[in-house]
């Protein structure tokens, strides 16, 4: 009885300009809902395949293959650490950026059923896939775990730091993917154009190089470096391979700013963006 | 409560550009070419699918939402619903909203039953508590204990239906706003849901939104009844004042110059046992061309059909001519009982082509009994003509 008499309280008021005075309440309201699409998207993931949850391990472990792989036949320099660490310790967090940004963009689109039946805060869609995406690194995170026993690899103190970064790599992926997302409802033009920015990234990222050997490099010109430091991936990378590599992180300080400074800037766009975009959202998908 | 004022909700429609989506090429290509012209070539144009909508429901009622086709129903329900923002206007709500505008929302096919019930549950606003204390009885309810385990795409389309209803039947909401839902399912089960739905606003005071083209299950019910019209309330009433006028504007249907009409032949109005039907279909002068094909179809309120009727068989209508201008169909009611009908009427130019006017949905009749004072059974729909002799063997 208690439970109706304080639910009584709630009022729900719809005009054109404002649905949004409780918004972020709703969203905390609907909680539930963001964790059952989670847990759906975990469930249906691997459904009716034959090895199921280990191809969240194999599919980043050929990635890390192939960048083994180049360095070693390049001959690109290694700094002192195991080649398979560095590679792995980029590439995971790679991984996670790439597949939460390009799965959060098309989540409006994959859940639009929802969209044009039941009220719920929308940004709670896009929200769930990278929460999928977390589920699936945290998986994948046990292949470094094994490369470093199997290596008897002591990671520093500075392993204790890689939460942070793991929150600036869902920031970054959440940013870009709520403002892809909400660009995608209406101009599905951007359904190509998320694996087209997802492979760029790719080449721009320092997975199978490390960010050092940019820096250090006199043939580059510094507006170069800026322009490869605007990459919020790099900042985010850097700090991965920092936090089971350890070493120098000092020449790497200020493009480090940079990356951060980019990744507050997305995400407050994204965000701003989406939530214009988002009452229009069931009229026009 | 719920307070509707001057609710309007305008959609742009675009006429040169008619694909699904829009893409960003159109719209660059728009701007580009609004710098050197004073008008945008994507001519638009509104459509108000509500304009200036104003109603109050009190806490508990029932309120019915009727209309033909295109009257603006469903948006109204998105409307209240959250779903898509008004254009003008203000609703206050008081109390937790659930809507249910389709069955089984967010059903994943690849799931099994079970946790299709947790992740529709949320979908339409239960929090996991909420599903764990009613999942019993929603298992219970839908009567498919035995599959939950099974992947839902497994399921026939019954066992599916029932499911989802049976999660959105146990929906704790102060505030519960239904669409057209309940016309997939069948006729007992659509029963079970209704009786469902009536329980609990009886018991907790529940206020419910039900739109549905089912007159019987309307009546039986709502206590008041919004009628809508091309986007405007018409009458805002209790049931009894609002259905006869309903089915009054729905014994006419008419667009592009021509009208389907259908009068019974009986003075009190209704479509008694052994009286006629007189479906009149009229047209233009010299409109007709030879060759024209006309159907008549009949369903009950559940979607079973009746009859048909092929024009081809009628050498009347055959042998029309150009100076004719309608044409008059009368059928018998050989012992049609149960509650309300509706009729579809097409029209097509030659025998297998498309129809070129079709009226759905739109003329619903309320055959009667009363030639047959024996008779009175709600759910029969068929009382075949019968005699009865004594035998001795």
């Amino acid at each position: 009885m208690l439970f109706y008499l304080c639910d009584m309280v709630h009022r729900t008021v719809i005009t054109p300009e404002n649905t949004d005075s409780n918004y972020w309440k709703d969203v905390w309201r609907f909680r539930g809902l963001c964790y059952f699409l989670a847990w759906r998207d975990v469930l249906v993931r691997y459904k009716q395949t034959a090895i199921g949850i280990a191809w969240s391990v194999l599919r980043p472990a050929l990635t890390i293959g192939v960048f083994w792989f180049i360095g070693w036949f390049f001959k690109i320099p290694d700094e002192g650490v195991p080649r398979i660490i560095m590679v792995t310790a980029a590439t995971l967090p790679w991984q996670f950026f790439s597949s939460a940004f390009s799965e959060a963009a098309n989540s409006l689109i994959a859940n639009q059923n929802l969209l044009t039946k039941v009220y719920f805060p929308r940004i709670i869609v896009p929200v769930s896939t990278v929460i999928v995406c977390l589920i699936d690194f945290l998986i994948s995170f046990a292949i470094l775990v094994v490369i470093m026993i199997f290596l008897r690899y002591t990671p520093g103190w500075q392993i204790m730091l890689l939460p942070f970064f793991l929150v600036l790599a869902l920031l970054t992926a959440m940013g870009s993917g709520l403002f892809i997302a909400a660009l995608n409802v209406k101009y599905r033009d951007f359904r190509y154009v998320i694996p087209f920015i997802v492979q760029f990234g790719l080449y721009v990222s320092p997975i199978a190089f490390s960010s050092n050997t940019i820096f250090a490099s006199a043939d580059i010109p510094d507006w170069a470096k800026v322009l490869y430091a605007l990459n919020p991936m790099v900042g985010v990378i850097d700090g991965f391979r920092w936090c089971i590599t350890g070493g120098e992180m000092a020449i790497a300080t200020v493009p480090f700013v940079i990356s951060m400074a980019i990744t507050a800037l997305m995400l407050v766009v994204g965000v701003r963006y989406f939530r214009r975009m988002e009452k229009h959202f069931a009229d026009v998908v | 409560m719920i307070k509707v004022e001057n609710l309007t909700k305008e959609y742009i429609l675009r006429h040169q550009n008619d694909s699904r989506y829009t893409s960003l090429r159109d719209v660059i290509v728009d701007k580009a070419q609004n710098i050197f012209k004073a008008k945008s070539s994507l001519q638009a144009d509104t459509f108000l699918a509500l304009s200036d909508v104003s109603f109050d429901v009190k806490q508990g009622e029932r309120v019915g939402i009727i209309g033909r086709n295109g009257a603006g129903k469903s948006t109204l329900l998105k409307v209240l619903s959250r779903i898509v923002t008004p254009t003008r206007g203000r609703v206050t709500i008081d109390g937790r909203v659930a809507s249910l505008l389709e069955v089984g929302t967010g059903f994943h096919a690849e799931l099994s039953g079970r946790e299709n019930i947790f992740l529709n549950g949320a979908i339409l606003g239960m929090t996991k508590s909420e599903i764990q204390k009613n999942f019993d009885a929603i298992v219970d309810f839908s009567g498919v204990e035995r599959f939950l385990d099974t992947p839902v795409k497994r399921y026939s389309s019954g066992m599916y239906v029932r499911l989802a209803f049976a999660v959105a039947a146990h929906l704790e909401p102060e505030v519960l706003i239904v669409d057209e839902v309940l016309a997939v399912g069948d006729a007992e089960f659509q029963k079970k849901c209704i009786g469902k739905m009536k329980e609990v606003s009886n018991a907790d005071g529940r206020t419910i939104l039900f739109v549905s083209h089912n007159i019987a299950a309307i009546r039986s019910m709502c206590e008041k009844i919004v009628f809508l019209e091309g986007g405007k309330v018409v009458a805002y009433d209790q049931t009894e004042k609002v259905l006869p006028l309903y089915q009054g504007v729905l014994k006419e249907g008419s667009t592009n110059g021509i009208s389907v009409t259908a009068t019974p032949e009986s003075p009190s109005g209704e479509w008694e046992t052994g009286t006629d039907l007189h479906i009149r279909i009229s047209w233009e002068k010299y409109r007709f061309d030879p060759g024209w094909q006309c159907d008549i179809a009949c369903y009950t309120m559940d979607g079973t059909k009746l009859f048909a009727i092929q024009s081809e068989t009628f050498s009347t209508f055959s042998s029309l001519d150009k100076e004719h201008n309608g044409v008059e169909f009368s059928v018998k009611n050989m012992g049609f009982a149960s509650g309300d009908l509706r009729l579809d009427v097409g029209l097509s130019k030659a025998p297998k082509e498309p129809y070129f006017f079709v009226v759905e949905n739109c003329l619903m009749l309320s055959p009667t009994d009363k030639g047959l004072p024996e008779y009175k059974r709600n759910d029969v729909v068929i009382i075949p003509q019968t005699t009865c002799k004594a035998i001795n063997i």
